[in-house]
């Protein structure tokens, strides 16, 4: 009986401690923001819409190496490598399903060249599933995005348009094949 | 056999093979590059180092390259002591190599970063200059680029020692050492694909392939057979987004080996054509225009043809000839040739039944230690036995070699002995051909003569076997040297085939054959037939011998034509005639073409790709192809089209139907057959994209497309091939990316795979009694310029001219005259020519034809052999303008001596 008794109290003793600190609360500052009047802060490394970014000389970096796609664990990129007349490796079409994507990076890990990252925009959200299907078009930037010297083409040893065998970084003059000298 | 240690493990292995090959059988990883298979060792790549010890108290050992050592008995050995200098040769060997591989067609299936990823040489250290290279023009097929070599001299040894390809070398020395032509240019030779999975690294890619380029894991693929020619190489096509997008080797030991012929590889791209038919079309009579029908209307309008005769195809499966046959019953059943063509064929199947001879496998060509070939142009016709006997030829140098107690292996050493002692091959053909550079013997004849010459040889080696008159003192020397060498020989071999159109050659090849046989031991003899499933369209006709000329002067009304346009297989005259007396034609074909457009019904059927089926290849071999990928729902397989039954079904019916066919059911598995309950995926298991391909559509991701053929699936979901590869689509092996893999499937290294099929042979020759065919003199044309045939290999098959890669190294229809005749009809190199019921045609001058005889080239653009009497007239045509088409720079042959015009077109 005592017991039971002991128990009421108790009970009812730390709803008025509740209360108590809800009532408090009142007081103290508050940690929410008032999203979307007030955006919260992301750092530049937070994983959230993906982009596609140039090379410092302004071409599209992507040169479509497939890498992102099959270390995507969700299957959620396709897309198709073509090539200009000069040889230049790029994607004919580059496509996410956002609706598949669980923001996980990886795609960014695996890419050679950077030109797939994350950014800190996390508003993804739309009426329509079809919506969250992105094309190279809506995903391509102007700029470099987080990394601002790296230039794949640069350094490989493939010709392009602007750059001849030799030309990348660390070559030497391409060699004479009818010469039998060192 | 013998007993090693390697690594503390006991292995017993054979002696006669190198140590590396021995380690790999026994499912060790050893790292190598210059070794190949098919190749033997040079020891050049020191990738396969190994630690030997002298005895078992030495503790420090010796490096060893495992490719250039024979295993001792007893011997220990050590591939992990030598894991250092491993890493150390691929760090040299990786200095100047590029940063490619994202940008590399070689990439996720590169030998060379499974090697390197193997070895351990994870981070360059070297940061110094790289060596840079220029790169080459090779032609439509293959792409170069030359920073990426790793100077494993695989391609050259390859391209010159392997193909005997003339225009490719190694250039320039030791870092600045080159590989490519002398000067830009299309590669010779017709094997040149292979070098794209021989070399180990980027260099040399499938140049069509990297203008729609996907990575090896996201290519669909499937055991396919190429349906191109008679010999049935195995293949693995890939698919990708709904096209096609490569074909690659697929091992088989007892047919391709490791290698195919360049119009198998690059000639598939016909699939992915505009002249596609993707959707069936109806008319009522031939002057409407064709309205869209579905694949309902179709198929009804189709099945409600009573009454009408069906023309089957050598180029269309088993199973669909078949269902045709069931369709409108074997009395209203033609073979979709002409009856001299089906005759042959019939001819072939009987002297295979009944000679006392062995139908030579690919293998047992390369195994061959004399060899004649009477009239066949085997590059040009079938291209991979002429790669297989350009092999035969080194069998002397082996000789040699295992004289002096050399190794099999030992490549280099065995060139060195044998230098220019070859095993005799006696060629007899109206033309020089491919071949002759490694000939004994090439004596120029007309079909007729070199039946005459083969019926001598026959006699010559057994005096029983019926001779003939008439012979000139030069073919009698001939016959006495030839029949000298094949007596003398272990394994001799006799080809011939149709390409002359000639039943006395083939004849005259099987009385070879048969007066060479000696109880139990058999000479081989390999026939040549034209198309992917001749063989199988003649089994079919076993009982009737109803062919075109039949069918068109049949009474009916009604026909149905199998992927067959009669007007290459016809004079166009004839096939005007039956198709205006036909009241309702349907044509059921995967491209358009004439025949076709004559139709009042046309069904859409899918092509080798699409479909799965059956073909039986020159040696009566069965194989057993599996669809791709799955087309638009508008194209249907031809048996789909036909029959209301399952693919199994109809193949099991044409088992019980067919004499000799009964084998055919136990080419799969069986259509029930599950890897771990799974059907075996077309997809690997690191297919990528999965849910985004067709999300511009649709983002709802639709159900998995089936296949109602059973087996395997359209999907990711299942076992891959590693675990059990029954159905081998694809080769794979953990750290193994590349082809290479495939020894992984292998019962031993080099040998036959583990568990997957290599097609059954339907004709099992026990034949043991002699029996001669007698000479019969074929009723020579009358005319002018006695009229041979001229193939290409690229260009005279139909379906693979339609291929853009392929029409690059094709050219026109032309004909081919001596000097002489040149002359005298004062031809000027501008010229054309008027053939008789043909129009006007562009000519070259090769010396080796006989004057008074012309070759007309079969199946190219301008030109219908068919048309042709035996001899026909010629003329010089007036005011003629050579067509577009033409191009005579891709006529590659050794005997051309004026270049006519278009030379430089
Ligand atoms: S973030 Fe992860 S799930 Fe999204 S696309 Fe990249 S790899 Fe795929
Ligand atoms: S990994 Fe990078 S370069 Fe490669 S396809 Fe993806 S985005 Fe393009
Ligand atoms: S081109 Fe390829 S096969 Fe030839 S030497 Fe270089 S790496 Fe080896
Ligand atoms: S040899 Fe014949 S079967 Fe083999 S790849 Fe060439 S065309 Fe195809
Ligand atoms: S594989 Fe043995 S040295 Fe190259």
């Amino acid at each position: 009986m005592l017991k039971g008794l002991v128990h009421q109290v108790k009970i009812i003793w730390t709803q008025i401690v509740s209360l108590w600190l809800v009532f408090l609360h009142l007081f103290h500052k508050a940690d929410t923001v008032e999203y979307p009047e007030v955006k919260p802060h992301t750092f530049p490394r937070w994983r959230g819409r993906i982009i596609l970014t140039r090379d410092p000389d302004g071409e599209e970096r992507c040169v479509a190496c497939n890498l992102c796609a099959v270390a995507c664990p969700v299957d959620c990129i396709a897309l198709q490598k073509t090539e200009d007349e000069d040889g230049r490796w790029y994607p004919e079409f580059f496509r996410i399903n956002f609706s598949r994507c669980i923001m996980c990076g990886f795609c960014e890990e695996a890419c050679p060249t950077h030109a797939i990252q994350l950014t800190p925009d996390f508003e993804m959200a739309e009426y329509v599933r079809q919506d969250m299907v992105w094309e190279k078009e809506h995903m391509l930037i102007d700029g470099t995005g987080k990394y601002h010297d790296y230039n794949f083409y640069r350094v490989a040893g493939k010709a392009i348009g602007g750059k001849d065998k030799g030309e990348a970084r660390n070559e030497l003059p391409p060699t004479d094949r009818r010469s039998l000298l060192p | 056999m013998v007993k090693i240690t390697v690594d503390g493990k006991v292995l017993e292995v054979d002696e006669n093979n190198n140590l590396l090959e021995e380690v790999l059988s026994h499912g060790e990883d050893l790292p190598y590059f210059c070794w190949h298979p098919s190749m033997g060792s040079v020891g050049s790549c020191r990738q396969c180092a190994v630690i030997e010890y002298a005895d078992d108290e030495d503790t420090r050992g010796r490096l060893n390259m495992a490719c250039m050592t024979s295993p001792r008995d007893g011997a220990r050995y050590s591939i992990e002591k030598a894991a250092q200098f491993r890493a150390q040769a691929i760090e040299s060997i990786m200095i100047n190599h590029p940063h490619d591989c994202p940008v590399c067609e070689e990439g996720g299936e590169c030998h060379l970063q499974d090697m390197t990823v193997m070895s351990g040489h994870n981070y360059r250290r070297y940061d110094g200059k790289k060596k840079t290279h220029t790169n080459q023009y090779l032609g439509p097929f293959i792409g170069h680029e030359m920073n990426r070599c790793i100077t494993c001299y695989r391609c050259v040894r390859y391209y010159k020692d392997y193909a005997g390809g003339t225009d490719f070398g190694p250039q320039a020395s030791h870092d600045n050492t080159y590989f490519g032509r002398w000067q830009e240019g299309p590669l010779e030779s017709e094997f040149s694909g292979n070098l794209a999975e021989v070399c180990p690294t980027g260099v040399f890619t499938d140049k069509p392939f990297s203008k729609h380029y996907v990575r090896k894991w996201d290519l669909q693929t499937a055991p396919s057979i190429c349906a191109s020619c008679s010999v049935g190489c195995n293949t693995n096509p890939g698919e990708r987004y709904g096209t096609l997008r490569r074909v690659v080797n697929r091992f088989n030991d007892e047919v391709n080996g490791y290698f195919i012929c360049d119009r198998g590889r690059f000639g598939t791209g016909y699939v992915n054509s505009d002249e596609r038919i993707i959707v069936s079309m109806t008319r009522d009579s031939r002057d409407d225009n064709p309205v869209l029908a579905s694949p309902e209307e179709a198929r009804t309008s189709l099945h409600s043809m009573m009454g009408a005769i069906g023309i089957g195809s050598p180029r269309a499966s088993l199973e669909a000839n078949f269902a045709l046959r069931e369709l409108v019953g074997p009395d209203n059943f033609y073979a979709g040739v002409s009856s001299a063509e089906l005759g042959m064929y019939k001819q072939i199947l009987d002297i295979y039944r009944t000679k006392p001879v062995k139908v030579a496998r690919i293998k047992d060509i390369e195994a061959s230690d004399a060899v004649v070939i009477l009239g066949e142009d085997v590059t040009n016709t079938a291209a991979r036995l002429a790669l297989a006997m350009r092999q035969s030829v080194k069998n002397e140098g082996r000789k040699m070699a295992r004289d002096m107690k050399f190794p099999d292996w030992h490549d280099a050493a065995i060139r060195q002995l044998a230098m220019d002692c070859k095993s005799p091959l006696f060629i007899l053909s109206p033309y020089a051909t491919r071949l002759d550079d490694v000939a004994a013997q090439v004596h120029i004849a007309s079909a007729e003569e070199s039946a005459k010459i083969g019926y001598a040889i026959a006699t010559a080696i057994d005096g029983n076997a019926p001779g003939v008159t008439g012979l000139s003192k030069e073919s009698q020397a001939l016959v006495k040297t030839i029949a000298e060498a094949l007596k003398g020989a272990e394994q001799p071999l006799i080809v011939s085939g149709t390409g002359s159109m000639s039943p006395a050659l083939i004849n005259a090849a099987a009385n070879i054959a048969t007066a060479l046989s000696d109880g139990e031991k058999k000479a081989n003899l390999a026939l040549v037939v034209p198309e992917a499933n001749s063989l199988g369209l003649a089994m079919l006709m076993e009982e009737s011998d109803r062919a075109l000329e039949q069918a068109f002067a049949c009474e009916e009304t009604h026909a149905i034509v199998l992927e067959n346009d009669l007007y290459r297989r016809a004079p166009s005259a004839d096939v005007d005639a039956f198709i205006n007396k036909m009241e309702g034609l349907a044509v059921l074909d995967s491209m358009k073409h004439k025949t076709g457009e004559a139709a009042n019904l046309v069904l859409a059927s899918g092509t080798f790709a699409e479909t799965s089926g059956t073909f039986v290849n020159y040696e009566t071999r069965a194989q057993h192809f599996y669809s791709v990928f799955k087309p638009v729902d508008s194209i249907q397989s031809s048996v789909k089209w036909l029959s209301d039954k399952p693919l199994a079904e109809v193949t099991a019916d044409c088992a019980k139907e067919i004499e000799g066919c009964a084998a055919i059911v136990g080419l799969t598995p069986g259509a029930d057959f599950t890897v771990a309950g799974m059907r075996v995926p077309r997809q690997q298991h690191r297919y990528s994209g999965r849910t985004a391909m067709r999300a511009d559509v649709d983002v709802h991701e639709p159900k998995q497309e089936q296949d109602e053929d059973g087996i395997m699936s359209y999907s990711m979901e299942g076992v891959p091939a590693t675990r059990d590869s029954t159905v081998f689509n694809t080769a794979w092996s953990g750290g193994w990316n590349s082809n290479q893999s495939v020894f992984k499937f292998q019962s031993h290294t080099g040998g036959p795979l583990k568990q997957a099929g290599h097609g059954i042979c339907l004709i099992e020759n026990i034949a043991s009694e002699k029996t001669y065919n007698e000479f019969e003199k074929a009723e020579s044309a009358k005319g002018d310029y006695q009229v041979f045939p001229l193939y290409h290999l690229f260009g005279s098959d139909e379906l693979t001219a339609k291929t853009p890669a392929i029409q690059e190294k094709a050219t026109s229809g032309y004909i081919a005259l001596n000097e002489a005749d040149v002359a005298k009809l004062g031809l000027q190199a501008s010229d054309g020519v008027a053939v008789e019921n043909n129009g006007s045609v562009p000519y070259i001058v090769r010396s080796s034809i006989q004057p008074g005889t012309v070759g007309v080239s079969v199946g190219l653009e301008g030109l219908n052999f068919r048309n042709l009497p035996g001899a026909v007239s010629l003329q010089k045509a007036e005011g003629w303008t050579s067509p577009g088409s033409w191009n005579a720079a891709n006529i590659i042959i050794s005997d051309k001596s004026v270049a006519a015009e278009g030379e430089t077109a």
